[in-house]
Formats: C-alpha cells, sequence, structure tokens
C-alpha cells in the first residue's frame, strides 16, 4: 500500500512540474510583448520596464522559470495587476465559495444519482427505468449554462421561491470566518441567514450536479446490473421483498468503486464546470475569479487561479486514486 | 507485385466485413439510430438551412423587436428584431463546423502523437504520455478558457483550443491500440523481414487502430459542440453577429424576462444535437468496440 | 407488486423530503426577516447601478459610477441646487468675485471635522488644490481639463489668509468658473489621509460627506455609512448606503422587483412600463443632460480622412436606434450637447440617413475596405442603456454601406483607459454633464486640451480651439454664446462623432424610498433621502 502511494505521489512530481511550465507560459506565449499587450499601445516605455521588471520578464526564460518555481514554493503567487493584492492571500474567499457548491452539487449527484441508478437496475425495462435513463441521456448532453437559465426564469422569476444570484443577502451580508457559509452561519447561531446561504445553494448546485447525477445513475445502473445477474442474487430475488434492502446495502458498497471514480473525475469537470455556473448566478467562487480577470488582462491572476484549480484537481485524483486501491483491497478481503 | 495486390485485397476484405458487422449491430439498437436521425438532420440543416432560412443571419428589423413565435417568425424575433428560426438555422452549420474540425483536428494530432509513443516506445513514448498526464491535470474547459486567454476571443481560436485540450484523450486511446497491435504477429512477422517503420505504421497499425478513434470522436463531437457553445457564451468564442448558439444565449439572458423564447431554441438545438452525437456514439462504441464498454 | 409498493414509497420520502426541505425554508425566512431580529430598525438604502466604481478619490475619477459614491464622502466648495445646475453654497457659505473677474473669495463653514477627526479649514482646501496641480496630467484628468488651458494653470494660486478664507487667483477669466468649483470631481479630501495614503487614497477615501467609507467588495459592492458627526442638523437620514453593481439591466431590474435593492439606476427604457404598473415600485425620471455618440478616432485610419467620418455620419440610422433602444424617451443628437445647454446651435442642420451618399463618400475619399474595430461599452450607461446591441445595429448599418466591422469590448475601467489612449477606431461613448455649462461638453470632449483625458476622438481644430478658449474667458453672455454657435458649424462639418441620442435616463425605486431627487449631473447626494 505504502510503496503504491509512494509510486502515486513520485509520478506527481513531473506533471505538477509540467502544469507550473505551462502556467508559466500563459504570460510569456501572448502573442507580442506581454507588457504592451497589458498596459496598452500608447503606454510609456517606463511603465512597460517597470511591469517588465515586476513580472521578471527582462531575464532569460529558465531562470524566469526558476524565479516563478522558487516564488511558488514559498507561497507566492504573484500579485494581482487589478487590485495591487498577493493573490495568496486574496483567492481563498473565491476558493471557499466554489468548494461549497462544488461540494454540495457532488453530495446532490451522488444521493440522486445513486438512488436512481440502483431502483433503475431493480426495475430494468420498467417506466422508472426507461424515464429515468431518459434523463440521465438529457443530463449528460446538457449545457448547463441553458439548464442554469431555464432554472432561474421558472424558479426565481416566475415562480419566486430562490434567488438569482449571490451568496447571500446584499442588506443582511454574513460575517465571513471560514468562508463556507454553511459552517460559518452554524458557528454564529444565525439559523436565518443558514437558510438564506442553503437558499442561494439551490439552483447554481443543481445546475453543476446535473451531468456528474446523470453519470453516476448511469455508472451505478450498469454496475448494479451486473451485480443482479450473479447467481446469488437470483435466488434470493425470488425470495421477495426484503431482499430490495438487502441489494440496496449490497449494491451501495459495490457501487462505491464506480461512484468514486466517477466523483475523481467528475470534480475536475465540476472545477471546470464551476466556472460556468459561476457566471450565471454571479457565484463568488474561483471559476469568476478567474473569468474577471480575462476581462481586466489580469494574467498573474489568471495564471494563479488556473494553477490553484488544477492543483487541487490533481490533489483530489490521488486521493481517490488511492481511496480506490484501499476500498477495493478490502472488498477482495472480506 | 501480384503478391501485394492481392494482400491488399485480403486486408480490404478483413476491413469491409467487419463492417458490415458493425452496421448489423447498429442498427438493432433503437436508440443508436434516433441519435443517427437526430445527427443527420441537422447535418442536413448545417448544409441547406442558410438557402431554406426565411430570413438573413444578420436582418435587423428594429421595429420588430422581442415578438413572440408566430407563424412569420416560428421562433420569434430576438431584440434587434432578426428571425430566430433562421439564426438557429445559420447556427447548426456553425456549431457541427466547430464540432467535426475541432474534433478531426484533435484526432489528427492525438493520433500522430499517440502512434508515435506507442510504436517507438523509450524516452519517446515517455515525453509524450508526459505531456498527455500533464495536460488532463487541467479540467477541459478551463484550459481552452487559457488558450483563448492567449490568442485573444474569437470562433477560429475557440476551435484550436477546443482541439488542442482533446488531444491527449485521443492520443492515449491509440497510444494503447498501437501497444496492443504490436504485439500481434502479422505485425512482428513484418518486422522480422525488415519492413520499413513507415510502412508498417500507415499501412497496417493505422488501419487497425481507427475503430476507437471513430467511437471516440463521435462522442467527442458532443463535447466539442457544448465546449464551443460554453465559449460562445462567456464571450469567449463566436463574436456579433454570427449566429452561434452558445453566443445567442448570452444575448438572449440579457432580456430573457420579456422574450424567453429567445433563449429556448438555441439551447434546444445544443441538447438535441449533443443527445444524437451521444446516442451514435454509444451505438458505435457497442457495435465496434464492444470491449470499450465500461 | 410488492417491490414496486417499496420503490415507490422510497421515491415518495425523497421528494417529500427535499418539498419539505424547500417548503420549510421559506416560511422561516420570511417570519425571520418579518420582525427584523429584534434589532433597532436600521435605515439601509441599497443602490443597484451597472458598473462598479474605478476609483474612490473624488478628484482622480472620469466615470459617473465613480463619483455617484464619492459625492457621498466628499463635499465640494458649492454646491448645485437640486434639479439644475445654479450654484449654491456648500463648504463655503459665502463667496465674492473681483471685478476683471479673476479673483474669487471664498468664507468657509466652520467647525467641520473631516471623517478621520481632521479638521477642515482653508488651509486644508488650499493643499486639495495643490495636490491636484502637481499630479500628473493622468492622475487628476479633471483638474487638468478643467483648470489648465494650452498647457498653463488657469489657477494661478490658492492662498489661506486665515483659517475660514480661501482665495483663488486666476491667470485669465473663466466664465464658468463657480460652477466648475462645484463639480462633485473637486470634492476636498482630509489632507492627512491622503499625505498617508499616496496613490492608495482611492480605496480608503477620507472627506466630510455625510457618509463615511466602509467597504468596498470589488466588482461587488461599496458601502458607506452614517457620518454620525456631520455638520448639518439632522442629516444624513440613513444610516447606511450600499452600492451594488450588478451589470445585467434585467438582472437589476429583477432584483429591484424581488426587493433585493431599493433603487435602481440605468433602467433600460422599455422596462420602464414594468416599473409604472408594479404597485410597490415608483419610476423616477432623471432630468436629461446627456450626450451618447459613436466617436471617430480622427488619427487613425480611415478616419483620418473627414470624408469617411461623414459617410459614417450618413450610413447610421440613428431615429431607428433611439425608437428601437430609448423607448421613445430620448431625442436624436444633433450637436455634442443637449439643447437645453445655453449656446446650443439649432440651425446646425443633421446629416441625414442615407447609405447611398455614404457609399458615395466612401468611394470619393478612396476608403480601401479596411476593416474597423467598433468598440462596444461592456456596461449599461445613462446615455447608452444597451450599448453591445446598439453595438451590432452599428455594425449592421456599415456593413450596409461597405465597411466591415469587428465588434470589440473590454472590460469597463480598460475600456476607457484604452480609449484614451486612442487605440479605438470607432467607439461608442458618452457623457453627462457636469455643470450645465457648454464649456463642459465642446471643450472638455472636443478641443486639443484635453487629448488624453476626455477628447477620446483626439480631435484637434485649431480654429475650434481658438473659439472655445476665448468662450472661457469671454465674460459677455451673448458674445460667449455666439462663439459656441460657431465652433459646433465646424465641429458637424469635421464630424469627429456620430452623435447618437440625448436620453432621458430612467431610475427605478420601492415606493417606501422618499427624498431622493435626481440631479441632472447623474449623481446627487443622498442626505436627504429616506426609507419610509
Amino acid at each position: 500500500m505504502l510503496h503504491y502511494i509512494g509510486k502515486r505521489l513520485l509520478h506527481l512530481i513531473p506533471v505538477l512540474l509540467g502544469m507550473t511550465f505551462v502556467v508559466f507560459l500563459i504570460i510569456r506565449a501572448i502573442p507580442g510583448d506581454p507588457a504592451q499587450v497589458i498596459l496598452g499601445q500608447q503606454a510609456t516605455e517606463q511603465a512597460m520596464a517597470a511591469l517588465r521588471a515586476k513580472l521578471g520578464l527582462d531575464n532569460p526564460w529558465y531562470v524566469q522559470y526558476f524565479e516563478y518555481l522558487k516564488g511558488l514554493l514559498t507561497g507566492d503567487l504573484g500579485e494581482s495587476l487589478r487590485t495591487a493584492q498577493a493573490i495568496s492571500s486574496e483567492v481563498w474567499p473565491y476558493l471557499a465559495a466554489t468548494f461549497e457548491l462544488a461540494i454540495f452539487a457532488m453530495i446532490l449527484a451522488v444521493i440522486i444519482g445513486m438512488n436512481a441508478g440502483i431502483i433503475s437496475a431493480w426495475f430494468q425495462n420498467s417506466w422508472f427505468d426507461y424515464v429515468a435513463m431518459i434523463i440521465a441521456l438529457i443530463g449528460v448532453s446538457m449545457p448547463i449554462f441553458w439548464l442554469g437559465l431555464l432554472e432561474q426564469w421558472v424558479f426565481s422569476i416566475n415562480l419566486g421561491w430562490l434567488p438569482t444570484s449571490g451568496r447571500e443577502e446584499v442588506r443582511d451580508p454574513i460575517n465571513a470566518i471560514t468562508n463556507f457559509y454553511l459552517i460559518d452561519t452554524l458557528i454564529q447561531g444565525r439559523f436565518d441567514q443558514f437558510v438564506v446561504a442553503i437558499k442561494h445553494l439551490i439552483l447554481p448546485g443543481i445546475a453543476l450536479a446535473t451531468i456528474p447525477t446523470a453519470i453516476i445513475a448511469r455508472m451505478t445502473r450498469s454496475s448494479m446490473l451486473e451485480v443482479m445477474r450473479s447467481d446469488y442474487v437470483r435466488t434470493a430475488r425470488a425470495k421477495g421483498q426484503k431482499m430490495f434492502i438487502v441489494i440496496y446495502k449490497h449494491a451501495l458498497k459495490n457501487a462505491l468503486i464506480p461512484v468514486l471514480t466517477v466523483i475523481g473525475l467528475q470534480l475536475g469537470m465540476l472545477l471546470g464546470g464551476a466556472i460556468l455556473t459561476e457566471t450565471i448566478f454571479s457565484w463568488p467562487g474561483i471559476g469568476r475569479y478567474i473569468y474577471e480577470a480575462i476581462g481586466y488582462r489580469d494574467y498573474p491572476v489568471i495564471q494563479s487561479g488556473i494553477l490553484i484549480v488544477a492543483f487541487i484537481f490533481v490533489m483530489i485524483n490521488l486521493i481517490v486514486d488511492i481511496l480506490y486501491t484501499v476500498i477495493d483491497s478490502r472488498i477482495k478481503y472480506n | 507485385m501480384s503478391e501485394l495486390a492481392s494482400k491488399q485485397i485480403v486486408a480490404q476484405e478483413k476491413v469491409a466485413g467487419p463492417w458490415k458487422e458493425a452496421w448489423r449491430s447498429f442498427r438493432k439498437s433503437k436508440a443508436a439510430l434516433f441519435g443517427l436521425a437526430i445527427v443527420t438532420f441537422f447535418i442536413i440543416i448545417a448544409f441547406i438551412g442558410p438557402l431554406v432560412a426565411p430570413f438573413g443571419m444578420n436582418d435587423q428589423v428594429l421595429s420588430n423587436r422581442l415578438q413572440p413565435p408566430s407563424a412569420e417568425h416560428w421562433f420569434g424575433t430576438d431584440d434587434l428584431g432578426r428571425d430566430i428560426f433562421s439564426r438557429v438555422l445559420y447556427g447548426a452549420r456553425i456549431s457541427l463546423t466547430v464540432g467535426f474540425s475541432a474534433v478531426l483536428l484533435s484526432a489528427v494530432m492525438g493520433s500522430f502523437l499517440g502512434i508515435i509513443a506507442g510504436y517507438y516506445g523509450r524516452w519517446i513514448d515517455t515525453i509524450i504520455s508526459r505531456i498527455f498526464d500533464i495536460m488532463l491535470a487541467f479540467p477541459s474547459i478551463l484550459l481552452a478558457i487559457a488558450v483563448v486567454s492567449i490568442l485573444g476571443p474569437s470562433l477560429q481560436n475557440a476551435l484550436i483550443a477546443i482541439a488542442i485540450i482533446n488531444v491527449p484523450t485521443f492520443g492515449r486511446l491509440i497510444r494503447s491500440r498501437v501497444l496492443m497491435i504490436k504485439q500481434e504477429e502479422y505485425i512482428v512477422a513484418a518486422r522480422a523481414i525488415g519492413m520499413k517503420n513507415s510502412r508498417i505504421l500507415w499501412n497496417h497499425i493505422l488501419p487497425n487502430s481507427m475503430t476507437p478513434v471513430i467511437v471516440q470522436g463521435t462522442l467527442a463531437i458532443a463535447t466539442a459542440i457544448i465546449e464551443a457553445a460554453a465559449l460562445g457564451f462567456l464571450g469567449l468564442g463566436a463574436v456579433a453577429p454570427q449566429a452561434e448558439w452558445g453566443k445567442m444565449l448570452a444575448d438572449a439572458r440579457v432580456y430573457f424576462i420579456n422574450a424567453p423564447w429567445a433563449m429556448v431554441f438555441p439551447g434546444i438545438s445544443i441538447m438535441l444535437t449533443v443527445i444524437g452525437f451521444n446516442l451514435m456514439g454509444d451505438g458505435l462504441r457497442d457495435a465496434l468496440d464492444p470491449k470499450m464498454k465500461n | 407488486m410488492k417491490n414496486k409498493f417499496w420503490s415507490l414509497g422510497f421515491l415518495l420520502v425523497l421528494v417529500i423530503s427535499v418539498l419539505a426541505a424547500c417548503g420549510s425554508d421559506s416560511s422561516s425566512t420570511e417570519t425571520k426577516s418579518g420582525d427584523g431580529e429584534s434589532k433597532e430598525k436600521e435605515q439601509v438604502l441599497v443602490f443597484g447601478r451597472g458598473a462598479d466604481s474605478v476609483s474612490l478619490d473624488a478628484a482622480a475619477v472620469t466615470d459617473g459610477e465613480s463619483i455617484k459614491v464619492t459625492q457621498n464622502i466628499f463635499e465640494t466648495l458649492l454646491n448645485f441646487s437640486e434639479g439644475d445646475t445654479t450654484v449654491q453654497p456648500g463648504l463655503a457659505k459665502e463667496w465674492t468675485v473681483s471685478e476683471d473677474g479673476l479673483t474669487y473669495t471664498f468664507t468657509l463653514e466652520e467647525g467641520i471635522k473631516f471623517h478621520d477627526d481632521t479638521d477642515f479649514n482653508a488651509e486644508a482646501v488650499v493643499k486639495n488644490f495643490e495636490r491636484w496641480s502637481a499630479g500628473a496630467e493622468d492622475e487628476f484628468y479633471y483638474y487638468n481639463s478643467m483648470f489648465k488651458a494650452e498647457g498653463k494653470n488657469i489657477i494661478a494660486k490658492v492662498e489661506a489668509p486665515d483659517e475660514k478664507t480661501v482665495v483663488f487667483t486666476l491667470a485669465r477669466p473663466q466664465a464658468p468658473f463657480l460652477k466648475n468649483i462645484a463639480m462633485a470631481l473637486f470634492g476636498i479630501a482630509s489632507p492627512t489621509a491622503f499625505e498617508a495614503a499616496g496613490d492608495k487614497f482611492g480605496d480608503n477615501p477620507v472627506g466630510t460627506g455625510p457618509f463615511k467609507f466602509v467597504e468596498w467588495k470589488r466588482n461587488n459592492s461599496i458601502t458607506l455609512e452614517k457620518n454620525e458627526n456631520y455638520w448639518k442638523e439632522g442629516l444624513p437620514k440613513l444610516d447606511k448606503v450600499i452600492f451594488r453593481s450588478i451589470p445585467d439591466n434585467s438582472a437589476r431590474l429583477n432584483d429591484l422587483v424581488s426587493g433585493a435593492i431599493d433603487l435602481a439606476d440605468g433602467i433600460n427604457p422599455s422596462d420602464g412600463l414594468q416599473i409604472e404598473n408594479n404597485a410597490d415600485l415608483q419610476l423616477i425620471e432623471r432630468p436629461s443632460m446627456n450626450i451618447g455618440y459613436l466617436g471617430l478616432t480622427v488619427t487613425r485610419a480611415p478616419f483620418d480622412n473627414k470624408l469617411v467620418r461623414q459617410a459614417v455620419n450618413h450610413a447610421i440610422d440613428k431615429q431607428a436606434i433611439v425608437d428601437a433602444f430609448y423607448d421613445g424617451r430620448a431625442d436624436v443628437a444633433i450637436n455634442p450637447m443637449p439643447s437645453s445647454i445655453s449656446g446650443y446651435n439649432d440651425e446646425v442642420k443633421d446629416y441625414d440617413y442615407n447609405p447611398e451618399k455614404a457609399k458615395e463618400l466612401l468611394a470619393a475619399a478612396g476608403y480601401d475596405g479596411k476593416e474597423i474595430e467598433l468598440w462596444a461599452m461592456p456596461v449599461p450607461r445613462p446615455y447608452m442603456p444597451d450599448g453591445a446591441k446598439v453595438a451590432e445595429v452599428i455594425q449592421k448599418n456599415l456593413a450596409d454601406v461597405g465597411m466591415k466591422s469587428k465588434i470589440v469590448t473590454y472590460e469597463w475601467a480598460t475600456y476607457l483607459e484604452k480609449a484614451q489612449n486612442g487605440e479605438a477606431d470607432a467607439f461608442m461613448l458618452g457623457w453627462t454633464g457636469d455643470n450645465g455649462d457648454p464649456d463642459n461638453f465642446l471643450y472638455t470632449l472636443l478641443d486639443r486640451d484635453t487629448i488624453g483625458s476626455n477628447n477620446y476622438s483626439f480631435y484637434d481644430n485649431p480654429e475650434v480651439h481658438k473659439l472655445l478658449i476665448d468662450a472661457q474667458s469671454e465674460v459677455d453672455e451673448a458674445k460667449r454664446i455666439d462663439l459656441y454657435k460657431q465652433a459646433q458649424v465646424i465641429i458637424k462639418d469635421d464630424a469627429p462623432w456620430v452623435p447618437l441620442a440625448h436620453s432621458t435616463p430612467l431610475l427605478g425605486a420601492s415606493k417606501s424610498v422618499t427624498g431622493y431627487a435626481p440631479h441632472p449631473t447623474g449623481s446627487e447626494s443622498l442626505e436627504n433621502v429616506s426609507m419610509q
């Protein structure tokens, strides 16, 4: 086991290095002089020189890269050109907002997707199965930015049930401690605000959960079908309804592996998809942080934002892989 | 000479056989046929759409803004008084062109890199595989956004970005396929008799690696269409006045309280096209390459 | 059978629990927000607007969204009356002008303190003017465009003979001097604060105004709170003002309808009716004093050719644009300033909408068919409710006469900065008058001195320059008006712009907002506003 983890970590080093290099390239790959592109055609030579010095563009590229790496290792993610703040100090609230949304969406996806998949398999070829699988097909094919708009139109504008945007009410801002508003409001005993925070989460959460839900439902169904073809289940099934619960437990255990894999794969999608969802719902997360930076040509933020998301993505995949082997071996030994 | 010719005929028959077989099994799946029908429908629209569209793509009639669907304007009009039905028809050409070209581009690049990595192995393989690992370490849409933020927003750059992010998927697929084929007897034999690497690659390995690429390609078109629309929606793809579906959604978003129809139809079009390619891809996978099923 | 029963039961439980979760949410919040947490009822106004501020250093900005906030933090020596641009006392309670129009003496209110407890006095005023006049040109655009001409300072010196007296000595007479001084841009800031903060003063502004700066969440909200020590008795009435940027017109309207915001500007003219029909809302019209235009950068090909610029003027169907996007609440613009401003020349004839004529002119100009960049504003402004859409119409109009264009857009601050640098071919922009004087339109927007600040089209005509400079120091009102009329004729012929529209900007407010008086300059103090 440890050997495996060690191997995975070793394997990670070139990938991480490569990632930093790709991100490093972003600013250097801009056609023309980056300082000129950032500051505009009529920028004074002085201003451009200052910016070049700030970004270290004067040195040969390998020196620049090592400087950049050195900075990263000491936690220096650069400085935003727009706000003149250190990115490492201003990024956390955005990250927390995205995490909260992504975790919420993932929980929705796992609960709904797994249940739908199990029930579909149990009643294979029933109306439920057909409907669920058609919905799943539509789900994987759904442009989530469109779904987000439809949600707003139906639930916010026509029905007025849920807010269209943001994480909190402007009039009654939530006092941030961890920046996970669900936690923050509970710590402060503000249950009214907790409800407000949940309400803000629902629509973007559903939009973001759609694709993973559909994929988890499909995967759970197909792995369940395999389980159900086994002789053990076939005979047991004849015994009657109680088996449904037995299967449920059994299936949950078995479906854990594919679901874990999907979580690993989908969390990356989720983090990427967050850009769209966050744009539509004005969710102040890392996706919007990067997206806004593009409009401002704030390249340090674009670089570091992308690097952070990619890093998290890689780490989640690593953890999922390790969990996968742990669970896999346990199941084998059981 | 004649020996070689006959060999080729045998090879062709060998290829034709499985295809017929595949079509037979593809035909059996209703879902796959339905997917094929949708895709065919949109391909036809992409070709003839601009010819049959009742109005031009950018025919503005400002006195006719935000009209609900009617006999004259089936899908209503947008905020510049343009016929949304006509724009949706024009949009099919844009979305399909971007989808097909981006996937073709990435399939060609990916196959090339994958074959080289798989066939030559050793350090070439290590380098190429690492590059794929690194690219796959980025969530795809984010990588596309990074590429567009470097190149600047336009439909063409969106296409390039989508092509780039899909390269490693194809590359890995082909590489593993090549590794498998390399072990087969006839390749080992061809090498033993001193056949040139390029010929082995071109005549044997490439044709035999194509089925998974076709399957993956069909599914990749589906995602490419969504990705292009997403970039258009974010203002990082198509620009005005192009009738790209994602861009149309972004425009419609501004006035969707007053004119919800403007956001309904482009969205349905994206979804249907994507469903079509997904169903067709699933069907192709089951028919061509049952092993790929997870 | 039984299996089906179980599965249905399971589904039911799932559905019910989800619904219950939603249901209980709404009921519990309603009761909670109803009694307001048993706190004392705070008077909070949430003002939704189209864009974020650029900086909160009043003198360093040019955009309305910054001024809208700074006007509540800073105060000026003189104020405008409610609803028009006649001059009233402000931080200065009295003033006298010498006969030659060169010396202005202000007597200041006493006992006022800045938010940081620094004393407001004559010396503070002097320090502010010194700061602006010493600043680089790109630091204080406004000071430069109002008080410098042909590279020379108009304000020769500012002195403080005693605590409460400030004396301005001008190098030459400036007819609109008092109106200029009353502009919100020249709000007096705390010298202690700006000396300490340097170029970061815009992030932490300190003035004497009715509200104090609390917090700025970029691209989201700016929060101000009541200045408890405000020198005007009983004011301000509000405890807190939150300026929230919501770029989408429709999203802002939606927030207003749902009650998330109390006051919204940049209401799309086509949404006006919806607000009027809503019993909880009121529609507010801001007196019109603006111009929305398409600027043609005269230093860039093909717009370095006058014929091309005239052709573009003929190509654009302004009436259609006004009908479609302003819903009748705007006039088609002919001159660079609205007709309510004295000196407006109503004899100037507009270029008619005539694509054929435009094509002829383009041919005569030898236009090579080069594709131009057409810059579209990323945010709604009062003079231009929907820049991106109008740009698409203009793009079509231009294509009809054979000029291809690519629509480009940048985030607002970048947009202004780049346009200011002359990087745009054709760009949409506009202007809301600051003081109701023709000088504030024609000189500010089209004189050679203001290139690099508000003259975005880089228009430079020596003849116009002479007329505008003469008009500045002309004390005889009739002669002054005549000079401006002449300038408008030349500008029309040179066609550095396509003037598009003078709009009546709309605001929407909850019925509970009272005491709000929109000012034609586009921003106003909220000291009299309260929530009923």
